[in-house]
């Protein structure tokens, strides 16, 4: 049968609902497990092999030699796409993906982390894997 | 005269109705996006938009005649603020009234679409003129209906004022329950004067951008949503006062709260229609208002009539 | 404009796009109206070129994976899985059944979503945005599990050339048997409503014709050819990864209207269901990848997928290096564009957003090459050589008013100063 305001049992079913959308700045949805978020580097676990750079799509991640088996990297995240390729190239794991999703700032020159052993060269100390 | 000037631009007028279309925006929001199972706009929606857009700077297109472009919204605005003082809301007595103000407040509620169509082909956009020249042909198809139907209470209490008919359906108790029919059309009618869905084809976005609005910005688009929302409280009023006649008689607080929650079940209504719909097509839609719509009206008079001759003699 | 020279409203030109609310991606459509009648209708194509293809060309087959994902939003695992087959056909690779089931699975569940994407957005066309915001919530289901399986709700990275990077564990196959339960039941509820609703029904029924034979001869793909009665679906004429093991039935509809793609891409949606339901419980054990070699053997291959809006073309040329030679997409859309002139002969300006919608289209992911018509037509084979291109788009830029040998002159004596 055809009938006009076919919705209209559900809709004032929703009325008595808890809405599906959050108020999204003060509420937020969890992330899964194992989310592609922003990428992490961990100095003491490189070898210098730079696979990361040679497999990143982007060209958006750098590793330097600081000293002797010291390395520090420095992740673009403007150009980052997030595949989490590097992370997979990695055969130490010194490259880890985080949950962190709110990257945006507004200025740009932030958004070159500069990961390093030395705490003073490093400039994402505040932000925790 | 103070007190004229009082009426006019505080209460029930200007601000008032400012006031209460801004609250009936809210409502409406609010309740579209909780049945469809959103979150909501917060109350203050309304009126931050109208700020926002009062702030910017008004762009008149360099093809457009300016004087038509900036009066338009205005004349909008003046109309469906007029028409309410015709209107009995929460008392037997309107603010005016003489015999004859129902004719003139369904004139002055057809005036802002007439604002809509000059304004938007004024405006000289390709989506303006197809979305003016859509308005007046979907006046064409709900006018008709809704006058009929305003017209088939009017018949039964035999006056032409809206303040005398609201005495006669206070006198005769339950006498509303013949014009039921009137109500629905006079509702599906509304949706069309509101342009809204199922009835929003002037402004159906995906095909016209905004339709007759597209050009308008800054504070003159301000004034014709203000004006927008007013029209949906005084239509709503009319249709309260001619189908709705109940709790005039009481004293004015407990009149007024009568009044409001007639004014709240109109919206919602609306509100739900505009959630259960999609939109028609242009030719639907007058195809809906003439081949059902008008019938039900026409069936609406005939039933006053009947009821004239057989009962109330 | 004075008013009478103004009332003449007999024909007009009006721009859909390149930005238009109808359209979610620049794209350029002009409509003729005589009052609210289209009496011509002209596309053009190419605001979104990002010459990826090239990109391709200058990337190793590694980081391309990621690249030609990004061809498109909606079903960005298409791409990556037809672009991984093809090179795994070049290196000859004996992917793990296990990978191809993965994939299998993450292509439906990318199915389910475009699908209801579309119909959310089929409704926001005509004016219905309940049905838009019920569908999207609905949605929110399983991009929660793509999310969950993947790690990204869209451009999910689970392809790798030789398997797929992440395994489904016991958890994942409960939660996506139950997310699959869900949404078949809603999904029910839309037909239901697709075919009962009338308001719906009067918008999409015996609008955007296209015939069985039209259909044939423009090369309309996917839904849109489904939907008029034409039995054409890569999963079954040249099944890929397994589907040949999973038993796969083509949903067809005779209706040839937009009214018809509705049902034909909610008949998916059931179908789907089920495919997904078959490989969660077969899933074989073993390995989710094998080692794959970082240079290709030299070779061209042609890979098919079927994705949700129609057939999706790659092809790729290399030669024995660790970067192609040549990629080519031809994404679906590109097949489908050509049904809508015909489809909109005679209809009226409401219908156009709707019938643009119904072939459910992905500019983005279309604008990727260029033809150029022989205006002499001396070469009838349609095969034209390098030099003549170049002589050709030198001929047309001058009689446009650019000239290039001019400016490179001018650069020339600017660089010499």
């Amino acid at each position: 049968m055809i009938r006009p305001g076919k919705m209209i049992k559900q809709v004032l079913q929703s009325l008595f609902m808890k809405p599906a959308t959050l108020l999204y700045p003060f509420k937020k949805s969890p992330m899964p497990e194992h989310f592609r978020g922003e990428i992490i580097f961990h100095p003491e676990l490189c070898i210098g092999c730079q696979m990361c750079v040679r497999d990143c799509p982007s060209r958006a991640i750098k590793i330097k030699k600081t000293e002797d088996n010291k390395f520090e990297a420095e992740i673009d995240l403007g150009k980052c796409i997030y595949c989490a390729q590097c992370v997979m190239s990695c055969p130490k794991k010194a490259l880890e993906s985080t949950k962190e999703f709110e990257l945006a700032v507004l200025d740009k020159s932030k958004l070159k982390i500069i990961f390093s052993a030395d705490p003073k060269k490093s400039s994402d100390s505040q932000k925790t894997p | 005269m103070l007190t004229d000037l009082f009426h006019i631009v505080i209460f029930p007028g200007f601000l008032f109705l400012c006031a209460s279309g801004m609250t009936a925006e809210y409502i409406d929001r609010k309740l579209y996006a909780r049945l469809q199972n959103r979150m909501g706009p917060p109350w203050f929606q309304p009126f931050a938009d109208f700020m926002k857009l009062v702030s910017k700077e008004d762009i008149v297109p360099d093809e457009a005649n300016p004087s038509m472009f900036r009066a338009m919204p205005i004349f909008a605005l003046t109309a469906s603020i007029t028409a309410i003082f015709y209107i009995p809301l929460w008392h037997v007595n309107a603010l005016y009234h003489f015999n004859g103000d129902l004719i003139v407040t369904i004139y002055l509620l057809t005036i802002p679409t007439l604002t809509y169509f000059l304004g938007g082909w004024y405006s000289t956009s390709l989506y303006s003129k197809i979305g003016a020249v859509r308005s007046l042909t979907q006046l064409f198809a709900y006018e008709v209906p809704l006058l009929m139907c305003i017209l088939a209470p009017a018949l039964l209490a035999n006056t032409w004022s809206l303040s005398e008919m609201a005495a006669f359906y206070t006198n005769h108790k339950w006498y509303w329950a013949f014009n039921m029919i009137g109500f629905v059309v006079s509702i599906i009618a509304l949706l069309g004067k509101l342009e809204k869905v199922p009835f929003d084809i002037p402004e159906a976005e995906t095909e016209i951008v905004a339709g007759t609005f597209t050009e308008y910005s800054g504070r003159l688009l301000a004034i014709f949503r203000l004006s927008l929302n007013i029209e949906a409280i005084t239509g709503a009023s009319l249709i309260a006062a001619v189908y709705l006649p109940f709790g005039l008689e009481l004293p004015t607080a407990a009149g007024f709260a009568v009044y409001l929650a007639k004014l709240l079940f109109i919206i919602a209504i609306m509100s739900l229609s505009r959630t259960v719909f999609a939109r028609f097509r242009m030719d639907q839609m007058v195809e809906f208002c003439w081949k059902y719509v008008s019938p039900f009206a026409f069936l609406q008079i005939l039933i006053c009539l009947i009821i004239k001759g057989v009962w109330v003699r | 404009m004075p008013p009478e020279k103004g009332l003449k409203m007999r024909k007009v030109v009006i721009p859909i796009g390149p930005q238009h609310p109808a359209l979610k991606e620049p794209e350029s459509f002009n409509v003729t109206l005589s009052g609210e009648r289209i009496m011509a209708f002209s596309a053009r194509l190419g605001y979104n070129h990002r010459g990826i293809e090239k990109a391709c060309e200058e990337r190793t087959y590694v980081q391309d994976v990621y690249l030609v994902e990004r061809i498109c939003g909606i079903c960005s695992h298409t791409h990556s899985t037809s672009f991984t087959q093809a090179v795994e056909e070049l290196a000859a690779l004996d992917v793990p059944k296990r990978a191809l089931y993965i994939r299998v699975i993450i292509g439906e569940l990318e199915r389910i979503h475009s699908h209801l994407l579309w119909l959310g957005i089929a409704g926001h066309e005509v004016g219905f945005d309940t049905l838009l915001m019920y569908s999207w919530r609905d949605r929110e289901v399983v991009m929660d599990i793509l999310a969950e399986l993947t790690g990204n709700r869209v451009n999910y990275g689970i392809n790798v050339i030789g398997g797929v990077k992440r395994d489904l564990e016991g958890h994942h196959i409960k939660d996506i048997s139950k997310a699959v339960d869900t949404l078949e039941e809603r999904t029910k509820y839309y037909i239901d409503i697709a075919t009962k609703e009338t308001t719906l029904i009067q918008r999409l029924s015996g609008v955007g014709k296209l015939p069985h034979e039209d259909a044939l001869s423009l090369g309309a793909t996917g839904p849109t050819a489904r939907a008029s009665n034409v039995a054409r679906d890569i999963r079954q004429d040249d099944p890929y990864a397994v589907y040949s093991e999973l038993g796969f039935r083509i949903v067809t509809d005779n209706h040839n209207d937009v009214y018809g793609r509705t049902l034909v891409r909610l008949g998916e949606l059931m179908e789907t269901y089920r495919l997904i339901r078959a490989a969660v419980n077969n899933l074989p054990e073993g390995p989710i990848a094998v080692k794959a070699p970082r240079k290709i053997p030299e070779g061209e291959v042609f890979s098919r997928y079927e994705a949700p809006r129609g057939e999706n073309v790659h092809y790729i040329k290399s030669n024995g290096t660790d970067k192609p030679e040549r990629v080519k997409v031809r994404a679906p859309t590109l097949a489908n564009v050509q049904t809508v002139a015909r489809m909109l002969e005679d209809e009226q300006l409401a219908d156009l957003p709707i019938v643009i919608a119904a072939i459910d289209p992905c500019f983005s992911c279309t604008d990727r090459m260029i033809t150029v018509k022989d205006p002499d037509d001396s070469n009838p084979r349609g095969i034209i050589k390098w030099d003549d291109i170049r002589s050709y788009s030198i001929g047309l830029y001058r009689s446009r008013g650019v000239d290039f040998s001019l400016l490179n002159k001018k650069l020339a004596e600017k660089l010499k100063c």
